[in-house]
């Protein structure tokens, strides 16, 4: 199985005043075609930083400082501006945490779901409006047609993540990054988002990297899972393996500390002791050793090397016990 | 949008009133009365012939009876006759108000045209050499005085160069050349001294919306950095230089008074400039009514835009 998308030992580094600071540490995943990969963790953890560095998104104070991302077997690391803005919003489209802030407030919705249509397709702006239109339909977006002159301040922040999934949609990508797609959204609206994209990506068998830092999404929606921690994929694994038995006790204590209706109301929530390290001053072994029970002198001397097992699971970690 | 409209055309004639009663009022309380001033080189006259004057003129009502008089007649178009010419006010005006309005748009587009350029520009080379070089150059326009640059404008190309600008006023239609000519130097130095602000603004607005996350989506879309400019991020930032593009219409018309002197334009300014010297109320009283009103209007064209640029005002 060749892979849609394969990414080597990325970094990505951001010029900060407190000097460089490696927000991404030689990540390694890939995907297929048509699959569903999570990134889980937990805020400043680099899994936004990834998604947006495929995109070549990072702005100005971000670069990628090494490794290489390969896209449909074309290596996009550095592609030149105009290749790279051919591939965005047609072959790779994105979806944002925000849903109240990403739509442009001046632009009625039809404008802007037609936009990359008429930019990629070459539709003219008549038959842009009608795709637009049925996008919006499928969607499901109540009486589609007559809200494409509507402004985004006429939908509520569940309509206008569903406006932004037809925006993503428009070109029928390959890929779709969907950045916390439903962080912003009521918790009853949630699930129908993650719904209209699961079976929407399923249609136009379009393969998808969810980020989230909600394990009940990853558990229901995801193929495969990698888990970040200060930069680096720790653990990673098909969804169902991980779930029956995380390794990386950073994955342990982040199944641990998911409330469970099962454990009844006095059960105390589980944490992880410390806090997330500062990545402008990592330490030089394991990034999550002074958080962990287990740690040993060997994880403080080296980060661990990362191991590919027959299931198929990557772990960073020297094991213990 | 409708209602909108109607709204913003209800709050004129209220304001206009109140303008109107300053009008009257302000200039009868500069001190020297014209009463005075008209038999100055009269040394004869005795206070019999000045009352009789005074009452000629009209000047010996109550001043509230007086207001009431002239607000009556401004509703049906006539502001009076000039004290001493023997000439209805609205002729007058309406003489001198072409110059003027030409001066005043042609400034208008100077600066809305250098303030957005400059301003877009150097918010998208931010922190570059002309970023400041153009910043600098806008603040200088802004600090310089209009009548010191203005008189530079008229007395050196002249000395240089044996040119000057024309004198010789000439309406638009007859020789639009040399009426270009002449009013295209005030105009540019006025449009200047205004750009700074609009320019500030615009650099200001653009940098702040340029970080928005509907900018990130613009770009994830594939669109052109030229498209996410122009077809995003310039309509958000305009929103607020618009206003001020509105709120610095007084000073243009002040400005403009003060470009007409120096650069010999019969216009509204010049007209306005000898009547308070001379102190005749009826045409200080009819500029600044016309004046007043103009402000009113681009003002109300601001609000329009506005409702157009930003949807979310549309809403009642």
């Amino acid at each position: 199985m060749t892979s849609l998308l394969d990414v080597q030992d990325l970094s990505v580094v951001f010029r900060t005043e407190r000097g460089a600071l490696t927000a991404v540490n030689s990540v390694s995943f890939d995907l297929a075609a048509g699959e569903t990969l999570a990134i889980v963790g937990e805020s400043g953890s680099g899994k936004s930083v990834t998604a947006l560095s495929l995109l070549g998104l990072l702005g100005e104070a971000g670069r990628i400082a090494g490794g290489s991302i390969r896209f449909d077997g074309e290596d996009i690391t550095r592609p030149g501006a105009g290749r790279l803005r051919e591939i965005r919003g047609n072959q790779i489209a994105m979806i944002f945490q925000e849903p109240m802030s990403s739509l442009n407030p001046v632009l009625t919705i039809g404008e802007q779901v037609a936009e990359p249509l008429r930019l990629h397709k070459g539709l003219g702006r008549a038959e842009a409006m009608a795709a637009a239109g049925d996008l919006l339909e499928r969607v499901a977006i109540p009486d589609a047609r007559a809200r494409l002159a509507d402004y985004p301040h006429h939908f509520s922040g569940g309509m206008r993540q569903r406006v932004m999934i037809a925006m993503a949609l428009a070109c029928q990508p390959k890929l779709i990054i969907a950045d916390e797609p439903t962080t912003a959204l009521d918790v009853t609206v949630q699930a129908q988002i993650l719904e209209l994209l699961k079976s929407l990506t399923r249609d136009l068998n379009s393969a998808m990297i969810l980020i989230t830092h909600d394990l009940g999404v990853v558990a229901r929606y995801a193929d495969r899972v990698a888990v970040m921690y200060a930069g680096r994929i720790i653990e990673s694994a098909p969804a169902r393996d991980l779930f029956a038995a995380p390794r990386h006790p950073y994955t342990i204590g982040l199944m641990g500390s998911t409330p469970r209706l099962a454990s009844g109301p006095k059960a105390r929530l589980a944490t992880i002791p410390g806090q997330p390290p500062d990545l402008a001053a990592l330490p030089s072994g394991c990034a999550f050793a002074p958080r962990c029970p287990h740690a040993r002198e060997l994880c403080l001397s080296a980060p661990p090397p990362v191991e590919t097992d027959a299931g198929g699971r990557r772990l960073a970690c020297y094991g213990h016990g | 949008m409708r209602d909108y409209v109607l709204r913003r055309i209800a709050v004129l004639p209220p304001t206009l009133f109140f303008a109107s009663l300053l009008v009257f009022f302000s200039i009868r309380l500069i001190p020297g009365d014209v009463i005075d001033l008209m038999l100055a080189q009269n040394d004869v006259a005795s206070s019999a012939d000045r009352e009789s004057l005074r009452a000629a003129l009209g000047l010996d009502r109550p001043i509230w009876e007086q207001y009431f008089v002239w607000a009556g007649k401004a509703l049906t178009g006539d502001l009076g006759s000039s004290l001493w010419q023997n000439a209805p006010v609205s002729s007058l005006l309406l003489q001198r108000l072409p110059v003027t309005l030409e001066l005043g748009f042609l400034a208008l587009v100077v600066s809305v045209t250098v303030g957005i350029a400059i301003g877009v520009f150097s918010a998208v080379r931010q922190d570059t050499a002309a970023d400041y070089v153009l910043r600098s150059f806008s603040l200088l326009m802004l600090s310089i005085p209009g009548f010191w640059l203005g008189t530079l404008v008229m007395v050196f190309p002249s000395v240089w160069w044996r040119w000057s600008p024309e004198l010789e006023f000439s309406p638009f239609f007859a020789d639009p050349l040399g009426n270009l000519g002449h009013i295209l130097p005030p105009a540019i130095l006025l449009g200047l001294a205004l750009s700074a602000v609009t320019m500030r603004m615009t650099r200001t607005m653009m940098l702040e919306v340029m970080r928005q996350d509907y900018i990130r989506t613009a770009r994830a879309k594939g669109l052109k950095e030229g498209a996410v400019i122009f077809g995003h991020a310039l309509r958000n930032s305009l929103i607020p230089v618009v206003t001020v593009i509105g709120l610095q219409a007084p000073l243009m018309f002040g400005g403009a008074v003060i470009l007409e002197q120096i650069f010999a334009l019969p216009g509204m300014g010049s007209l306005l400039l000898e009547a308070v010297f001379q102190r005749d109320y009826p045409i200080v009283s009819g500029v600044f009514l016309v004046v007043g009103l103009s402000v009113l209007v681009i003002n109300l064209i601001v609000d329009l835009a506005y409702g157009y640029l930003d949807p979310r005002v549309r809403r009642s």
